[in-house]
This record gives C-alpha cells, sequence and structure tokens, in this order.
C-alpha cells in the first residue's frame, strides 16, 4: 500500500498555499497533519497529482486568547488543544472532548483545521465547532470569508469548501457566566470514532436554564446540534422529568445509520442515555461554574 | 515518478542525507533507505502503532508521514533508544516483565510509552490501557505491557524521562 506519485509543493505561507491551489488546478490537495488524508492516499482512494504542505506555514499553530473568543490557528494539533491551560480556563467541555479524540500519536499529528475540513461523521470535533458557536476562517486566492460552523458541514466528508480554499483559524466564542457543560462518548476502544456522543452546556439565571447547547457526533451524516431539545429545556430547573423529554426529543431527532460497529437502534438508545448524563453534569458544573 | 527531493534528517542523532520522491512514506525511508528496520509495518493506514516513531520528540505514526516532511527535523527510532546490552529503562523493563511474545508491535510500544510517561501521569493502569489503546499487539494480551509501564512510571525500573 503506497500512495500514488504526486507532486509536492512546501507552502510558506498562507498566500503561497491558495496560490499553489489555486496554480495546481481542482484535484490537489492540502496536506496538514495527514491523519485522515495519508491512509487514503496509501489505499489509493485518493490520487491527488498535487499536494501542497502547509505544515510548514508560520503562526498557523496559535491559541490566542481574544477579548470575546479563542482564536484557534488551523495547524493546532490536538495534543495543543488537549492541553492548552486557555482552552481549559475558557472552554473546558473542549479540553475534555480532545482527550476522546484518536491516540496521542494522531493527536501530536493531526490539525484543528484538517479535522474540520475533513468532516467525518464521528469526530469530536465538528460536533464542538457546532456546540461552541465556531467561526471558521477560510482564505482562497480570491480573499478570505469567514462562515459560521452552523453553515460549514453538509454532508458526510463534505463541507462548504471549494477547491483552493484553506482554512486558516477557528474562532471559538467563550462560554457565558454561569455556564455547566456535559461531554459523554462511547466507542468501542478508548480512541475509536464514536459510536455516538453527546456535549451539552447550560447557562443558568435564576435557577432555570437561560441558554441550553445540546450538540451530537456519531449518529448521522455530519454532527449536529439539537434546536428542538434546546428550546425544550429553555426556562426551566434541569429535573427528572425534564431530562426525560430531552432524552425522547434527541431521540426522535436523529436517524443513525446501522453500521458494522452498530445499529440504528443502539446508535439511538445510547444517544439518549448519553445526553441525560451530558445534562445532569452540565447541570451540575452551573452551580460549580457560579463565580 | 515525480522527480526525488534532497533532505536531510537527523535520525538517532546522526544527520542522514537522501535523495527521496514525495510519496515515500517516512517508515520506508527507515526501513529501506537507512536499513533502519526496528520500526516495524504493520497496517500502512495508521490502525496498528506498529511503525510509531518520534519526530522532534512527539510519537507519529511513521506510515502517516512522508520522509520529504520530515527534512530538518529530528526522528528517533526503537534503536535510539538503546541496544542489547545497554538496553534503556523502558525496553529493560519490558524485558523483566515478559512484554513481549513475538516482539512486532514492540517498537511501537515502546516508542508510545515514551511519549506517555513523557506527558501524561500515568496515575492509574487504565491511564495507560488507554494510552496504548492506538497500538495492536496479538500475542501477550497487554497485561505484562502494562506492568512493565508502571513499573517505569512507579520509578522501579529507572528514569528515562
Amino acid at each position: 500500500m503506497k500512495p500514488a506519485s504526486f507532486d509536492y509543493i512546501v507552502a510558506e505561507s498562507v498566500d503561497m498555499a491558495v496560490a499553489s491551489l489555486a496554480q495546481a488546478g481542482p484535484d490537489a490537495k492540502i496536506i496538514a497533519g495527514g491523519q485522515s488524508l495519508v491512509p487514503m492516499l496509501n489505499f489509493r482512494l485518493l490520487r491527488p497529482p498535487v499536494l501542497v504542505d502547509i505544515n510548514r506555514i508560520a503562526g498557523l499553530a496559535s491559541i490566542e486568547d481574544s477579548k470575546h473568543a479563542i482564536r484557534v490557528g488551523a495547524l493546532t494539533r490536538h495534543h495543543q488543544l488537549e492541553t492548552s491551560p486557555v482552552i481549559a480556563r475558557h472552554l473546558p467541555v473542549l479540553s475534555c472532548a480532545m482527550t476522546h479524540v484518536a491516540h496521542l500519536a494522531i493527536r501530536n499529528r493531526g490539525t484543528i483545521g484538517g479535522s474540520l475540513s475533513h468532516a467525518d461523521p464521528a469526530a469530536e470535533l465538528p460536533m464542538m465547532a457546532l456546540l461552541l458557536d465556531a467561526q471558521l476562517c477560510i482564505a482562497s486566492a480570491s480573499g478570505t470569508r469567514t462562515v459560521a460552523a452552523r453553515d460549514f458541514f453538509l454532508n458526510a466528508l463534505t463541507v462548504d469548501l471549494a477547491a483552493g480554499d484553506v482554512v486558516t483559524e477557528i474562532a471559538l466564542p467563550k462560554l457565558p457566566p454561569r455556564t455547566g457543560w456535559g461531554f459523554e462518548e462511547v466507542a468501542r476502544r478508548h480512541g475509536d470514532f464514536a459510536l455516538a456522543a453527546v456535549a451539552a452546556t447550560l447557562t443558568v439565571s435564576g435557577g432555570a436554564i437561560a441558554q441550553a447547547r445540546v450538540a451530537l457526533t456519531g449518529v448521522g451524516p455530519t454532527a449536529l446540534r439539537v434546536a428542538a431539545v434546546e428550546a425544550l429545556l429553555v426556562g426551566h430547573a434541569l429535573e427528572p422529568k425534564l431530562t426525560s423529554r430531552a432524552v425522547d426529543a434527541v431521540r426522535a431527532a436523529i436517524g443513525p445509520d446501522t453500521d458494522l460497529h452498530a445499529s440504528a437502534d443502539y446508535r439511538r438508545h445510547l444517544a439518549g442515555v448519553l445526553t441525560r448524563r451530558a445534562l445532569e453534569a452540565a447541570w451540575r458544573r452551573t452551580n460549580e461554574s457560579a463565580a | 515518478m515525480s522527480k526525488t527531493r534532497d533532505i536531510t534528517v537527523t535520525v538517532n542523532g546522526d544527520a542522514r542525507k537522501a535523495a527521496v520522491e514525495p510519496r515515500l512514506l517516512l517508515a520506508d525511508f527507515l526501513r529501506q533507505t537507512l536499513g533502519l528496520t526496528g520500526t516495524h509495518v504493520g497496517c500502512e493506514h495508521g490502525v496498528c502503532g506498529a511503525c510509531t516513531v518520534l519526530v522532534d520528540g512527539d510519537s507519529v505514526r511513521s506510515c502517516l508521514m512522508f520522509a520529504v516532511q520530515t527534512d530538518g527535523r529530528n526522528v528517533d527510532t526503537v534503536e535510539g533508544l538503546g541496544r542489547i546490552g545497554q538496553m534503556n529503562a523502558l525496553q529493560q523493563s519490558f524485558h523483566e516483565h515478559h512484554a513481549l511474545q513475538c516482539g512486532f508491535c514492540t517498537p511501537g510500544m515502546l516508542i508510545t510509552a515514551t511519549d506517555l510517561i513523557k506527558k501524561y501521569p500515568l496515575a492509574t493502569d487504565d491511564d495507560i490501557r488507554e494510552g496504548l489503546s492506538g497500538n495492536l499487539c496479538r500475542c501477550t494480551g497487554y497485561a505484562h505491557i502494562v506492568k512493565a509501564i508502571r513499573a517505569v512510571v512507579d520509578g522501579k525500573a529507572g528514569d528515562i524521562r
């Protein structure tokens, strides 16, 4: 299993990367961490004529605390995000999620921009981008644009990126005060893709939920937010009956597939169980984050 | 065949120069170009962990990286950990705890454990098992591997950090 031959360009800047992509044509590929791309090259599922390597672009691997958001460079490795004190302080739900991403050797190499661009239906990062209302900055030879995560994931392995586009940065708004979080995942083996995973944040005001966010992965062609569940939680304190209604609403909202890892029924059941745990954990933590 | 690139890579402390095709995997560069066959190749698509090496100190799967990408970088393989008669503490602990049978997964296990010990407290054996979940062993069944790493973490087998 060896890749077909390709021409290899080392981009030293974003400008050089997008110019190289524009010149190389629609079948060229960007290589960042390569943790999803190289297996496809080894299997020859892909035979791009040109690979543009963006790993040596300086300044694309930063985690920056700006006023209202954490700005994460697209070349930031999973392990950097997992262990970042800035992320731990402002987005602890993301620190937790990152420990579930694959294995250390893959987290050392895989990038945030790459995982979002690849958009595996069972990966954690697309779910977290949706949960946290991320904005993606995208560069191309014709300029830059910003896309909200909710508009970015279109289908399995399909995102709002044209040939020649490069994700350069992800902006993650900080969580509001008095926000608790929960993250729950089941995989057959630690680090495998999720059979189902649920992430939730609850923001409380006056003893009731003022804002709820619930996102899932592994239960459909893309990660998703469940607006119906979020709406039914707002205005109430979390108590067992409300949690059960939320669980039912999640199970009704998703359409998981059967594959060799798990049946659709099992995934739907699991999504409900994990929703309950994630909401209860988030509610518990709203009390801890009173400061 | 696309044209070759000249690269210089520091492998186990020695600068190695070679002309490589861009598509040459790091694993194949180490084994075939440099003759360092300690790095084993199992699945060739990033699942088994046998080919794990250190690049600039971080564990990576050498079947998921191209040799050309390591130009100017440091690569360390199992050959760099020690040798027969001069094994490092982790290798010695694997030896003493019978942490290998056929030995195919061992280079990847050793390199992965080296990075895990550096980056995580590994307070429980479950932490070690989770850390090893990306490395497949088909004969010893992991128990002895976990014990060998535990002994190093607990400082009972000498320091590798």
